[in-house]
């Protein structure tokens, strides 16, 4: 992984101005994203995975937001573009699909204009082409027929559908970066599994990077080269996807991989859940955000934990027990949250 | 979009019986009034009360009674004022109908244009002192009668200011056809046309304002400002195109109440000889016969109007127009 | 992210915070902490309050019958007696009456055309057009909710019945309905078994103009039923075979009484309007009675000599509809949880 970096993100803040007080929903994060690899970002909701990367794309308009960081994009730091230049990056460069395909598409157009419109947003092009482009890229994800479909209006696809004619808008104009905000959580999970292999057929025919916003670590499993977890607002881990899946360091992680079925064990294990509700962000503790719901945290979480690179390997994480404590702690947790000491 | 207005069709024509019908239980059917004695108005003479009561079959069964009215109405068209004795209902309504006419579409098209501008205005400048300005005006305009607004300004046009620059060119009040000098009656028109949308640009400038502000925050939109289109294309093909369905659903509605209400006392105001002159001098020497037949015919208008902007709705939304079963 | 999210988000920050008091007592301190709309109320209760006391007035300090005509009637202005009705122009083209002495025991507002105390009819006035349109709303809200509550609960053949009448009536061109109501009853007396109602009746176009706008309320307190009856607890409760007046009175009246509150003033301010317009056109409040509309309909042929007997009464009206129509906003920003996020200036 020595390609070099495609997006940088250097220690972004989003605070919203709410009624009951300043809300830090992103509090000082920093990633990079490498050109052509897949980047899983997890997170619970209200972890500030979908401000962050919204706020890559300069997506959020409430006057009442606070940024501060820089988001560099092959050098030029996008938080700073002028608007205008800013339009030419979103859906040419940096393009982005949804969570909730049966809302995102206008209901009143046909989805090949739909498509048409940001194909001709970017390239000097006529109609006609745009509309050939807007067909060849239906048929491209997978929608039967699409030299009729193309004049079908949105309430006339199925949800799945839809996620696929907006995949097909977004990589419609080559985007070298292409970010997901869980794209199938609002789909069957038979479709789920058609959509992911899609993104990632594509993917590889488009040479874009992926960004994959998700709250399903399945779903990271099988296709993110390297992830980062989110947690109250900040990064608690980061590293490839083997690192994290076989030698995840922060309790956090622990409790996200307990929680869910592995088939790939000796023997069947209780599935564990993780103690306590999402942290409130207008309530966040002052050390450690996940130090409350922690079975494992002692004195030194009440203060805030940077985020290290204890293991020297580039695999980081914001905890302060000691790697070596984390490796035995780490099995009991996994295996039985209940027994491990507190 | 077939069976769209098939069945809007049907719809329509059922409410026009309904109206009918209503029309009928009202004049005819109301508990404690005589018909008879309702219909003759002030004139008391029993041998006029008796023909009356003979013309409209009023000693037989109410089902007949209705098929006799209905005849009259719109097949023999011969319906008669007993208190203006004799004098012949229909060709009055036909002659007011175009004054009625005039006054409502100018006032139509500036309620759409004024109150479109106001609430673009005020959603792109929102977070300035502009936005809550306009708004406040808006508020007080829906919240100002039209007739009262109507006297303020006859009092300011054709009196205390009538003489300086300003309203000089205002001429007194009356009415000239289009078809007799054009500039005139738009002269004659613009002042009551003005007076009777003012109430409804205040509202829908409010209506089409907050419908921005909501659409704006839909998923769609955000797609839209996805694909890197410049904000004035979002705001104008996305937000707005999506805002107006609601505005035109609503002003089908508002269109009715603005011809029986509105357009009624803007004409009494300003004395429009038009269709709710008329009405307002047969209600007030109480008329019976042009007030029903008015009503009838007003009403007619009305309910085709409004199926008319229906259907504009339908060819603005293709889920309406295509139905919304799902074909994938 | 749209300010929905932004919503959404600060709902799920807040569902794991401290809970705040109950939901009233969140919506009227939001309430109280709104100026425009305290202001507002206390406009409305300051003209509630002088209108209900114009018999006061009349009888204490104009010292005039406002109900009867006073032709011949002289007042003092300025320390002289003078006519209430004076010679115009001296031509004996007719008479005009006495205009605005801005003396508050002598014909405040001046006199009408026959001679009647202005300012005490106004007052008289807004009495009437008060009861009328908060009468009126009340009946509509009435009516309307009780449609809405049997239309929304049981569903099936009797929603869609209940809600097509509704759809019938709202495809009435209303101000057309009312006009004709109130003429034929202008010609005779309206008898509904017993009760025999005059024309005269206030209850006449109270009755009329709650009728109207029963489908404006009707609509959005049934579709707020229909929310309420696919709530899970709702379902749990039926199954656990609650008895459909409990579930009415305990699940479903609770989540429809802020519909309803937020609806309340605006149908009000709504209801004033159309009185007026009626009373105007000659066919809503009849005389010796006065409403603000009538006042306004007899001051019309005063316009251009004696302009405030036209003016003060629209004035009033202006008020008391803008009133409404503010209160009517504040108290759907205290109840609407979507206003929680302000921009800060």
């Amino acid at each position: 992984m020595t390609k070099e970096a495609l997006l940088e993100v250097r220690d972004l803040s989003v605070s919203f101005r709410t009624e009951d007080g300043l809300v830090r929903a992103v509090g000082g994060v920093s990633f990079c994203i490498r050109k052509g690899e897949v980047l899983g970002v997890l997170g619970e909701s209200g972890s500030g995975k979908s401000v962050t990367m919204m706020s890559v794309l300069r997506l959020i308009r409430d006057p009442n937001a606070i940024f501060a960081g820089e988001v560099l994009y092959k050098g030029r730091d996008l938080m700073r573009l002028p608007e205008q230049r800013m339009r030419e990056v979103r859906g040419a460069e940096i393009a982005m699909i949804f969570q909730d395909p049966m809302t995102s598409l206008t209901p009143v157009y046909r989805v090949g204009w739909q498509i048409a419109e940001q194909i001709r947003a970017h390239q000097s092009i006529s109609p006609n082409e745009a509309r050939r482009s807007a067909i060849e890229l239906l048929g491209a994800v997978g929608i039967p027929n699409p030299t009729a479909r193309v004049d079908d209006y949105p309430h006339q696809f199925s949800g799945g559908m839809r996620q696929r004619v907006l995949i097909a808008m977004a990589l419609s104009c080559n985007p070298d970066l292409l970010i997901a905000d869980e794209p199938t959580t609002a789909l069957d999970v038979t479709i789920q599994a058609q959509i992911l292999e899609l993104i990632m057929r594509l993917k590889d025919d488009f040479g874009s990077a992926v960004v994959m916003i998700t709250h399903d670590m399945g779903v990271l499993a099988e296709i993110a080269d390297r992830m980062v977890v989110m947690y109250g607002g900040r990064i608690v881990e980061e590293g490839t996807r083997e690192e994290v899946f076989y030698d995840p360091q922060h309790p956090y992680t622990w409790g996200l991989l307990g929680s869910i079925a592995r088939l790939d064990r000796p023997k069947p294990q209780r599935l564990t859940a993780i103690q306590g509700a999402p942290p409130s962000l207008l309530h966040l503790p002052p050390g450690c955000a996940f130090a409350p719901r922690c079975p494992q945290r002692f004195s030194r979480c009440e203060a805030r934990p940077p985020l290290h690179d204890k293991l020297g390997t580039g695999h980081l994480d914001a905890c302060f027990l000691e790697p070596e404590a984390k490796r035995t702690r780490r099995a009991v947790g996994i295996a039985d949250p209940g027994l491990a000491p507190s | 979009m077939t069976v769209f207005l098939v069945r809007r069709l049907v719809w329509t024509a059922f409410v026009l019986f309904a109206i009918t019908v209503l029309t009928f239980l009202i004049f005819f059917a109301t508990p404690g009034i005589d018909p008879a004695a309702a219909m003759a108005g002030r004139n008391t003479d029993p041998a006029t009360v008796e023909s009356i009561r003979r013309d409209f079959g009023l000693d037989r069964p109410l089902p007949v009674q209705y098929t006799m009215m209905m005849k009259r109405m719109f097949v023999d068209r011969d319906l008669v004022s007993y208190t203006n004795r004799g004098v012949q209902v229909l060709p009055q309504i036909k002659a007011a109908a175009p004054v009625t006419l005039s006054v409502v579409l100018g006032a139509a098209v500036i309620w759409l244009l004024l109150s479109t501008l106001i609430g673009i205005a005020a959603a792109t400048f929102r977070g300035t002192v502009i936005d809550p300005l306009l708004m406040a005006l808006g508020l007080v305009a829906l919240s100002t009668p039209v007739f009262w607004l109507g006297e303020v300004v006859n009092l300011l046009t054709q009196s205390r200011f009538h003489d300086s620059l300003l309203f000089s060119w205002v001429p007194a009040l009356g009415y000239t056809p289009l078809t007799e000098d054009p500039l005139l009656w738009f002269r004659h028109l613009i002042i009551p046309w003005i007076v009777l949308a003012v109430g409804f640009i205040g509202l829908y400038s409010r209506v089409l304002r907050s419908s921005l502000l909501e659409v704006q925050n839909e998923d769609f939109v955000r797609t839209a400002r996805a694909k890197g289109l410049s904000e004035r294309r979002v705001m104008v093909r996305h937000v707005l195109r999506m805002s107006l369905i609601s505005f035109v659903s609503l002003f089908g509605l508002d269109f009715g109440a603005l011809v029986g209400g509105g357009a009624v006392l803007v004409e009494v105001v300003f004395g429009l000889p038009g269709v709710g002159s008329l009405i307002f001098r047969s209600a007030s020497g109480l008329d019976l016969p042009v007030v029903m037949a008015t009503v009838i015919y007003a009403a007619f208008f009305i309910v085709l109007a409004n199926a008319v902007v229906d259907v504009v709705y339908a060819l603005l939304d293709p889920r309406i127009r295509l139905g919304r079963t799902q074909t994938a | 992210m749209t300010t929905t999210d932004v919503e959404a988000f600060v709902q799920d920050i807040r569902a794991t915070g401290p809970q705040p008091a109950g939901p009233w007592k969140v919506a009227a301190r939001r309430l109280r902490r709104n100026r425009t709309a305290m202001a507002a109320l206390v406009v409305l209760i300051v003209i509630a309050v002088v209108s209900l006391a114009s018999p006061l007035y009349a009888e204490h300090v104009a010292r005039t019958d406002p109900f009867v005509s006073n032709v011949g009637g002289t007042t003092i202005v300025d320390g002289g007696r003078v006519d209430v009705l004076q010679e115009s122009g001296g031509l004996g083209l007719g008479v005009t009456p006495i205009g605005p002495t801005w003396d508050v025991r002598h014909y405040f507002l001046g006199a009408d055309n026959e001679g009647r105390d202005v300012a005490a009819r106004v007052l008289y006035g807004g009495r009437n057009s008060l009861a009328i349109a908060f009468g009126a709303a009340f009946g509509c809200f009435l009516i309307a909710t009780s449609f809405a509550l049997v239309a929304g609960f049981f569903g099936g053949a009797v929603d869609e019945v209940i809600s097509r009448g509704m759809d019938l009536i709202w495809a009435f061109p209303v101000y057309l309905i009312a006009i004709s109501i109130s003429t034929v009853l202008l010609t005779q007396n309206l008898e509904l078994g017993p009760i025999e109602l005059g024309s005269d009746s206030l209850i006449l176009p109270m009755m009329i103009i709650a009728l109207i706008f029963v489908p404006y309320v009707f609509r959005p307190i049934r579709g707020q039923v229909l929310a309420v009856r696919e709530q899970e607890y709702v379902r749990a409760a039926i199954a656990q075979g609650a008895s459909n007046a409990w579930l009415i009175r305990r699940e479903v009246l609770p989540n429809v009484l802020p519909s309803v509150i937020v609806l309340l003033p605006l149908v009000t301010a709504i209801n004033i309007l159309v009185e007026s317009g009626l009373s105007f056109l000659g066919i809503g409040v009849q005389p010796p009675a006065a409403s603000w509309g009538s006042i306004i309909g007899d001051g019309q042929g005063l316009l251009y000599s004696r302009p405030w007997v036209a003016i003060a009464p629209g004035i009033m009206v202006v008020l008391v509809v803008l009133a409404l129509n503010i209160l009517g906003d504040g108290v759907r920003d205290a109840l609407d949880p979507r206003t929680k996020l302000r921009v800060e200036r």
